[in-house]
């Protein structure tokens, strides 16, 4: 039988007036580092199956600072087996941001084990003061084995306009060519940090190379992303960790250059 | 209808500019991942079923009416390298003064004059279909067909490749552009519907990574 489940967090300045897991998403309050709350998924790992219907949603309010991390990192597997061809699993995630507020969106990779197919799609909705930071690191297969089939899709508007569209596709369910030399080439690691503030208006971040296989880029409106593909889990944190701790040590990747 | 148009508009020959450009396969073939027909092959069908479908489906929405400065704008939210958007304009730019002059129109005039540094190239091909009376699938065939033609012509000059092997690599890709085609009108029709995020927003994480190394090399045969 598969799992349907919806996972919510509301923040406000004063507080996390909802903080709801369902089923293999469960949510803990977790000490926060800085200012503002910070709450840790710590269930996903056995999730999503095929077939599988996960969704979290964040809406964090006027004014507040909300930390989302998780506890381990998030396996897409194959299906339970049984007389019904397998479908893919969905994994939904609704962020919103609000005037003033800052999110930092800071999950755990996703594992697209092999015999998996997962369709992962994340919205998300910045007011014009909003602040984000996002992670986003798809691992192709556990360690040994091959991919599974992953497509993911990550929307970003801001002030209802678009910032940010990025789908990619990639395992044996994908279009072809994704493991070509103009996709991914034999790279087993692929991730994005997304940064977001009206600092970048004024002050956009020049591009810079992060190695052979990273670059960080200024959108074309008020944001930053690197995007990055590396040989494995390790390499890629490592890259991505470089420009979030600079961008959190002094407030701006600006510094950083 | 007025199909022998697109003949024109897709013919290499048509004097908008791209064959300067590699379309990310320069700086591929510097770094050994393209080095051969079938290296070339993977290459080219990677760089169809992403950047070719999303820019198919812009050009089929612009083809079929729907505001080419709102797609300009999509257009950037799917462009997250800033050397892609600056030869995205540049393009646009080269091809708006190319269709003003081959199928004048007063919604390319229009478009010229909001976006007078260039828009995004899809969206002008797009509108310059549409002026030339072209539908919008007629439209993500060119733009499809733009996505591979220009490194399998660049990887020749590259590489030295056999141009027959090399124009062997995009027969073979045909009934892929078929689907790809039909796929991104099939999406413009549907963003006609329900809003433009209903384009698809496929993204090819290599090519987006070595357009700004490749912008900052002192040296180089393309242009991108």
């Amino acid at each position: 039988m598969s799992v349907h489940a919806t996972a919510r967090i509301v923040a406000t300045p004063a507080g996390l007036p909802v903080l709801t897991g369902e089923g293999p998403l469960a949510l803990r309050r977790t000490r926060a580092t800085g200012a503002g709350a910070r709450v840790t998924v710590v269930g996903a790992m056995s999730a999503p199956l095929s077939g599988d219907r996960l969704a979290i949603e964040a809406d964090v309010r006027d004014g507040a600072r909300l930390t989302v991390d998780a506890a381990a990192a998030t396996v897409a597997l194959p299906g339970r087996p049984g007389p019904v061809p397998a479908e893919p699993a969905h994994y939904d995630v609704r962020l919103t941001v609000g005037e003033g507020a800052e999110l930092h969106w800071l999950p755990e990779q996703l594992i697209s084990a092999y015999g998996s197919d997962l369709r992962m799609r994340t919205r998300v909705e910045l007011a014009a003061t909003a602040r984000l930071v996002l992670r986003d690191e798809q691992i192709l297969g556990r360690h040994g084995e091959g991919p599974g089939t992953l497509l993911t899709r990550l929307t970003v508007h801001r002030a209802g306009r678009p910032l940010l569209d990025q789908e990619l596709a990639h395992g044996p369910g994908a279009a072809g060519g994704w493991d070509g030399g103009a996709v991914l080439c034999g790279y087993r690691a692929v991730g994005q940090l997304l940064l977001v503030g009206q600092e970048f208006e004024e002050k956009p971040v020049e591009p810079r190379l992060l190695g052979d296989t990273a670059v960080l880029t200024p959108l074309a409106g008020p944001g930053a992303l690197v995007t990055a593909v590396a040989p494995d889990a390790l390499r890629l944190r490592r890259v991505l960790d470089e420009v979030l701790r600079a961008h959190q040590t002094h407030g701006s990747v600006s510094a950083y250059r | 209808m007025n199909r022998a148009a697109l003949l024109v508009l897709a013919d290499g020959r048509f004097p908008a500019g791209g064959h300067a450009h590699s379309g990310g396969a320069e700086p591929a073939v510097r770094a050994g991942r393209i080095h051969d027909a079938r290296s070339l092959a993977a290459f080219c069908r990677g760089r169809l079923h992403t950047t070719g479908l999303t820019a198919a489906a812009l050009a089929a929405a612009a083809a079929g009416g729907l505001d080419p400065l709102e797609l300009d704008e999509a257009a950037d939210a799917r462009t997250p390298s800033p050397a892609l958007r600056a030869t995205a304009r540049k393009l646009g730019r080269q091809l708006m003064r190319a269709a003003r002059a081959t199928w004048p129109s007063g919604e390319l005039d229009a478009l010229a004059a909001a976006r007078p540094r260039g828009a995004h190239q899809p969206v002008v091909l797009g509108l310059t279909a549409r002026s030339a009376g072209l539908a919008p699938e007629d439209a993500a065939y060119c733009a499809g067909y733009e996505t591979v033609s220009g490194p399998a012509t660049a990887a020749v000059r590259l590489l030295s490749l056999d141009p027959f092997e090399a124009t062997a690599v995009l027969a073979r890709l045909a009934p892929e552009l078929d689907r790809v085609a039909g796929r991104a009108a099939e999406l413009a029709g549907r963003a006609a519907r329900e809003g433009l995020d209903a384009l698809p927003a496929a993204s090819a994480p290599l090519l987006d990574i070595t357009a700004e190394a490749h912008a900052g090399w002192p040296v180089r045969l393309f242009a991108s």
